[in-house]
Parts: structure tokens; sequence; C-alpha cells
């Protein structure tokens, strides 16, 4: 089933970890068995924020090696970004197998592609956001548990898209966790609740075009088909209008850059999607009952129609 | 096996008299006579007092405490409830077969007021996917907008949304009224069978796709028809009901009931009803 909800500040920051926390965990209903939150924080000029994990939480499980096994590929990973010239500002380590670096580096997007494929050539790697302003962090457990862990619960910034997931098609573990970044293209990512039944062959044409797909989830090719049309040059809104078009199956899905947050639904409007908007906030989930969450009131909402399109600025 | 068909065979068409006159194709039959006064209310019903109120604060309770504290209420002989707060929590107020004035003083979620046969609901806020979902009668009122599948499958009674509703309005509708003060989403009244949709303002995509039989009336504009649904005819009869139904909701046709846009089923795929008198009996 899967719950998605999105938040977007107009002209101003606000508690976007809190308030995407409560969203996920009013519809845990909808999914127990993992959360992602993407969150866009103040973008920072001249350093770039990666996030990465070098295991599974399950693989933790797995025997008495897999401990060292993942210093020694977190080694790994710091050697080459320091090969390639990255210099790494800020490490942290919410858990013991997945880091948020701030690194100097060259934003040019062939610097940033062949950083993410050295990386992921790690054994056990999985590049899961590069950005100036994205923080895209998920793993096994509910909203909460997953806020905790990862202590997002006070993240500040303009906008947020999250997902809680049922696994239906793919595993239960983190690599087919919401949301997935748009590799390679920075700031951008996507989550989906629903089901794509042209994924086989929209997945061999964008892998024919040179792009990596690390999970079998259909919710990844959104990332990689949106990130594909706008670095041909399409505005979001564009690539998603023709998202709608092109993508065979029911969904409704958000993206979100480092200054945008948009909406797409399928010509079917199979999937549940409910939007609330005032001046300066806009507020959709699968359902109403986590809007509510951040706004306690009383709110005009309403469901977007079939194969509507929205892209909301933070400005 | 045998045995247990022909007991209930014997034991669900005998007490309701289903086989009383001869089975010619589509039966309009009355299951139930007014003189027959037990047969009109459930045997667990209450009766309640209209002017006998209760009221409470939902904000801090589950799907589960609101409907067991309504089902209280009506226990008590409270004919009319009032919840505050319902927070867009999902199924509430569902499975109530009683006479009973309940008002959601906010929103509800998903399957709100389903299953229900008697109350006369009205709900300040908006409602979610699925709202009024098989009703069998009384009435719904819904001050905002609604989410799709808004009364699925309903049988009889009222269900009134004064704003926006979203795809697949009353799909497998089977009896009763809705009506949407607003637009209406796409596939509405799809695989529709008995009953009247009015829908006062826009109508998506494919409207009546499949419809078996009922009648739609459109006040905008249609984006198209599903396959199978036809124009048709609108009689002074009809104006005149679908006047006076409005009249009870507070709402007007937007250039009057006369120029509502009339849609009907072309039966060029209908079968519904046309069992063979033997099937009928097995079906029943």
């Amino acid at each position: 089933m899967c719950g998605i909800a999105g938040i977007i500040h107009r002209n101003k920051t606000g508690n976007v970890g809190a308030e995407m926390t409560g969203m996920l965990q009013a519809m845990k209903h909808r999914g127990p068995d993992s959360t992602g939150f993407a969150f866009y924080g103040v973008p920072t000029e001249g350093e770039l924020l990666l996030r990465f994990k070098v295991a599974e939480s399950d693989d933790l499980d797995s025997g008495f090696e897999i401990h060292e096994l993942i210093k020694q590929r977190r080694a790994q990973v710091d050697e080459r970004i320091e090969s390639m010239g990255g210099e790494i500002q800020v490490a942290e380590a919410p858990t013991e197998y997945a880091f948020l670096y701030r690194l100097r580096f060259d934003p040019e997007l062939d610097s940033l592609v062949r950083l993410a494929d050295y990386i992921e050539d790690v054994e056990g790697a999985e590049v899961l956001s590069i950005g100036n302003a994205l923080e895209l962090v998920k793993d096994l457990g509910d909203a909460t548990e997953v806020s905790d862990q990862y202590e997002m619960g006070e993240f500040v910034g303009t906008h947020a898209i999250g997902h809680t997931r049922m696994a239906t098609e793919s595993d239960v573990d983190i690599r087919s966790a919401h949301p997935y970044w748009a590799y390679p293209v920075s700031d951008v990512c996507v989550v989906h609740n629903g089901q794509l039944t042209n994924y086989w062959s929209k997945r061999r044409e964008l892998e024919r075009t040179g792009h990596r797909f690390l999970s079998d989830c259909d919710s990844e090719l959104i990332a990689v088909y949106v990130a594909e049309l706008t670095q041909r040059g399409k505005s979001l809104e564009e690539a998603m209008h023709q998202s709608v078009d092109e993508l065979d199956g029911v969904f409704s899905y958000l993206v979100a850059t480092s200054d945008a947050l948009g909406l797409a639904k399928d010509t079917m409007a199979a999937k549940p999607m409910v939007l609330y908007e005032s001046d300066d906030c806009i507020v959709m989930a699968s359902e109403e009952v986590a809007i509510r969450t951040v706004f306690h009131e009383e709110i005009d909402t309403f469901d977007p129609y079939a194969g509507e399109v929205r892209v909301w600025s933070t400005n | 096996m045998e045995h247990q068909l022909a007991m209930a065979k014997q034991s669900t068409s005998e007490p309701i008299d289903v086989h009383a006159e001869p089975l010619k194709g589509r039966s309009y039959k009355t299951f139930f006579r007014a003189e027959e006064g037990e047969n009109l209310v459930y045997p667990d019903s209450v009766e309640v007092d209209f002017d006998h109120s209760a009221e409470f604060d939902a904000a801090e309770m589950d799907t589960s405490a609101i409907n067991v504290r309504i089902r209280e209420l009506i226990g008590e002989g409270h004919g009319h409830i009032i919840v505050r707060n319902p927070g867009a929590k999902h199924s509430l107020g569902v499975g109530i077969l009683n006479r009973l004035k309940l008002d959601f003083d906010g929103s509800l979620g998903y399957f709100g007021i389903g299953l229900n046969d008697g109350p006369n609901v009205r709900i300040r806020g908006r409602v979610g996917w699925s709202c009024g979902e098989n009703m069998m009668a009384g009435t719904i009122v819904v001050e905002k907008n609604a989410g799709s599948c808004f009364g699925a499958a309903i049988r009889g009674g009222d269900l009134v949304c004064r704003g926006d509703v979203g795809a697949r309005t009353g799909i497998n509708q089977k009896g009763g009224t809705i009506i949407v003060g607003g637009r209406t989403g796409m596939l509405s009244a799809f695989m529709m069978q008995r009953g009247r949709m009015i829908i006062l303002g826009d109508a998506d995509e494919s409207l009546g796709d499949s419809m078996y039989d009922g009648t739609i009336y459109v006040g905008g504009d249609i984006a198209s028809l599903g396959i199978d649904a036809v124009p048709g005819e609108m009689t002074d009869h009809e104006a005149a009901f679908l006047q006076r139904k409005l009249d009870l909701y507070g709402l007007k046709a937007p250039n009057g009931v006369e120029k509502l846009q009339k849609i009907v089923a072309g039966k060029q795929l209908w079968n519904y009803d046309n069992l063979e008198p033997t099937e009928k009996k097995i079906v029943l």
C-alpha cells in the first residue's frame, strides 16, 4: 500500500524534521516495513552533502566479521573520495553502517557521476544522496524509530518528502526503501505509491543511456526517469507531465529538488493523494490524517484529479 | 451439500416471498410492505429521542473508541449525537442501523459512514475515499469536498457533497441519490446499476462507463461519456423531482434543472437481471 507525504514552506523555513516524522508516523498502517525521509535545508555553497551506507541494517546479524568489514568499506570510501580530490570536512555516523559527509568537491555533473560510481564500486556501498541541500535517510522501522535513529527530528529546512513502505514486489531492506535519489543529478529525489507496469521496458531504455539501478523497485525508475529528462533540458514540470503520459500503471508520486516540490497522479487517479494549500505552506499526503498532524484545526483539503501535475517552489 | 443448498433456497426465498409473481426479466419487486412494521426496523434497533442530544470530543480518541461511544449514546436513547474534532480519522460512524441524527464537527478520513441504514448524518468538513459505501437508507451531507469512490455501491438514501469529489463517484451504484455540488472525477457512475446521480458542476472523462441502468444529470461540462452511456430526454416529471431533491439540500442547478444534461445507459452491454428464473432462485 505505502504512504507518501510532502511539505514545502514558502519564503521561510520550518521544522520539517518533526513535521515529516509526525506525518509518516500517522500513516504507519499504510506500511510498517521501512521509512525514508528527504529533507532540504538551506543550500550550502561550496559544500557537498553526501549520504551513503556500506551495509544493510540486517547485515549486522550476519556474522562476527561484519563490523570489521564495515570499517574497511568506509575506509575504502574515504580513500576514493580523497583520491578524486574530495576533502572531507565533517563526517558523521548516525548508525554503524550509514554516514553523512560534508565535502569540498567539484560540483560538476560529470564529477558527481564518477564520484558516485567510484563509491558504489566498494562492496556493499550505496550512495543515498548527493546535493547541496538534500539529506536523505532511510532505514527499516517506522517513522519515529528512523527519525530518532538518525536524529532528524529537529531538522530545519524549506521542504521535505517522505515514505512509509509496505513491501510488495521487492525486498524489505534499505536498498528497496524510498526515497530514491535521482542518480546522478544532485538534490533530486522521489517517493512513490503505486505500481508501474512498464517498469522493465523503461528500465532497459534508461540503462541503455547509461543510468544505473541499484534495486528492482519500480519507484527507483521514476527518479532516474525524471533525472534523465531534466538532464536533457526539460523543466521539472515538463518532465513530470511526460511521465504521466509515458509511465504505465497506477501511481501518485512526489519529486523534490533543491528549491521545488512536485506532485503527479496517474491518468486513472487510482492512488490517493490529499492536498492542502495555504499562502506560505503546502502539505500533501496519502491520507488527510497525516496532514492533520501539522494542522490540527479544520482546514480545506482536496484530492488532485487524474493526470494532474503540480509544482511549487520555495519562493 | 445438496441438502444444505435445498435448505438455503427454502429459507431465503420463502419468508420474503421472492417468487410470488412470475419473473419477467427486470423486476422492481417490493420486498417489504408498509403494513409490515416489524420488517422495517432491525431487531436490535433502539428507540431514540431526537430531542435528547449528546456530544463528545474525539480529538484524543481512536476510531474504535469513537464508534463505541456513538453506540453507547444510541443505546442510552440519544437521538442526536455531535462528534467534535473527528480529526480525519478513518471508518467513523459506520454500520449504524438505527434512526439517528449524527453530526461530525470536522473532517473524516477513509470509509466514513459506510454500511449504514437509517441515520441522518452531517459532516462539517471533508471526507476521504469511499464515504457512504453501501449505504442502504438515510442521508449524508458533506459540507466541503470528498475523495474518490464517494458513495460506492450505495443502495438507497441521499448522499450529498456540496464541494468537489474525486474519481469513481458512485461506482457500482445500486440505488439512492448522489448529489455533487461541484466537479466530479473520472469514471463516475462506473457500472451504475440503479439510482440517480446529480452533478451540478463538471464531470471528468468516461462518465457512466459500462452503466447498466440508472440516470445521471450533469449541470456543467462532460469531458467524455463512457462506453454505453448516452444522452437521454428529460421529462417534466423528472425535472420536478430534481427540483424538489435539490431544494431539500439548498442546492441549485447552474442553469435550472431543465437544462441539466441527462445521461442513461444505451443498454448495448446490458444483461443485468436477465437471469433465467431457475438461475435467479439459486442466486437469491
